[in-house]
């Protein structure tokens, strides 16, 4: 019953480069900017304000996003919407393994996700929006994804 | 008022954002997740010798790195282009909240108290947005992904990690938000 997405180059992408293709990404990128920003995901405080409960609006949105992806990967499983990628199908079945790195680096994502008050999308996102000082937080989240590179092997998954 | 410079609401924004899972399938064959871009910048800048940050980043990862420059230039797009308010639309009740911890100014989208470059030198600066960087990309690298990966794509693939992981998500940081936020105000 469960979903996993396959990913798979297509073939304009194993040129490498394919500036069309990145075009769209790019466009995609700049669409989902604009909505994060427009309905306030990125602003540090609706994060609070949804910690706290005082409002609907981020669980509004996080629930009704995760209800449209649901059914949207439901319908692309029911249409067989057919891989133009020599047959290989684009959802994958099987459940995926349950392990400390999800409760583990899941709060101490939320430590992350409440102190900034910024998930990695929104840090991009407002960068632009007019707060630069984000950067830092950026150059501090890779930093952190760069310590977890080299600590890994030591750490529980 | 133009519907559209005002702030949008959850309703529209929630699947306009839903919608994002399936068009990344369809359009590149890709799952949609954005912390993974901090993976690849790793990768491409300082791999400094960690298996982790060895494979063919521009293969995998270039299109992710695209996206996020897009992700910069909606935000742009969004506040010059289209417009928005200076004061978010969030409930008296956080404000009152917040008030009640010390802060004066609610315009804009992070507070100005806060998140300044002079603050860099205040514990609470250091904290907010050093510390708080760092958890977020520890974090979601050690879990595996962060909202949009888990949360919102891994629960519509009906995957218990990812709903495990949102939980995680959650618990930090409400314990944050009730026991760390008070103190750092």
């Amino acid at each position: 019953m469960s979903y996993q997405i396959q990913e798979y180059a297509t073939d304009v992408e194993r040129t490498r480069f394919a500036p069309r293709q990145m075009a769209v990404y790019l466009l995609m990128g700049i669409l989902f900017g604009i909505i994060l920003t427009k309905s306030e995901v990125v602003s540090w405080f609706r994060i609070q304000e949804m910690f706290r409960f005082q409002s609907f609006h981020m669980y509004g949105v996080i629930g009704s996003a995760i209800a449209v992806a649901a059914v949207s990967l439901w319908v692309v499983d029911r249409m067989e919407v057919s891989p133009r990628q020599e047959g290989k199908s684009m959802l994958g079945r099987g459940v995926k393994a349950v392990g400390i790195r999800h409760i583990a680096g899941g709060s101490v994502f939320g430590f992350g996700w409440a102190l900034t008050g910024a998930c990695p999308g929104p840090i991009y996102s407002l960068i632009g929006a007019g707060a630069p000082i984000m950067i830092v937080v950026l150059i501090s989240a890779v930093g952190g994804a760069w310590v977890y590179g080299h600590l890994r092997s030591s750490l529980p998954h | 008022m133009d519907p559209v410079a005002e702030p949008w609401p959850w309703y529209v924004a929630g699947p306009l954002i839903g919608l994002f899972v399936p068009l990344m399938l369809l359009l590149g064959r890709r799952r949609f997740g954005v912390s993974s871009s901090l993976r690849h910048i790793c990768a491409a800048t300082v791999p400094a010798g960690a298996r982790y940050f060895r494979y063919d980043w521009r293969r995998e990862g270039l299109w992710n790195l695209t996206f996020v420059a897009g992700l910069v230039i909606g935000g742009f797009v969004a506040v010059r282009i289209i417009g928005h308010p200076d004061a978010m639309s969030i409930s008296d009740a956080t404000i009152d909240s917040l008030s009640r911890l010390g802060l004066t100014s609610f315009d804009g989208f992070v507070p100005a108290e806060v998140f300044s470059w002079k603050n860099l030198a205040s514990p609470t600066g250091i904290v907010t947005m050093i510390l708080g960087g760092f958890l977020v990309g520890f974090g979601a690298r050690w879990a595996g992904g962060c909202t949009s990966g888990h949360a919102i794509t891994g629960i519509a693939e009906l995957q218990l990690a990812s709903v495990v992981a949102t939980v995680g998500f959650f618990l930090g940081g409400l314990a944050i938000t009730w026991l760390v936020i008070p103190l750092l105000l």
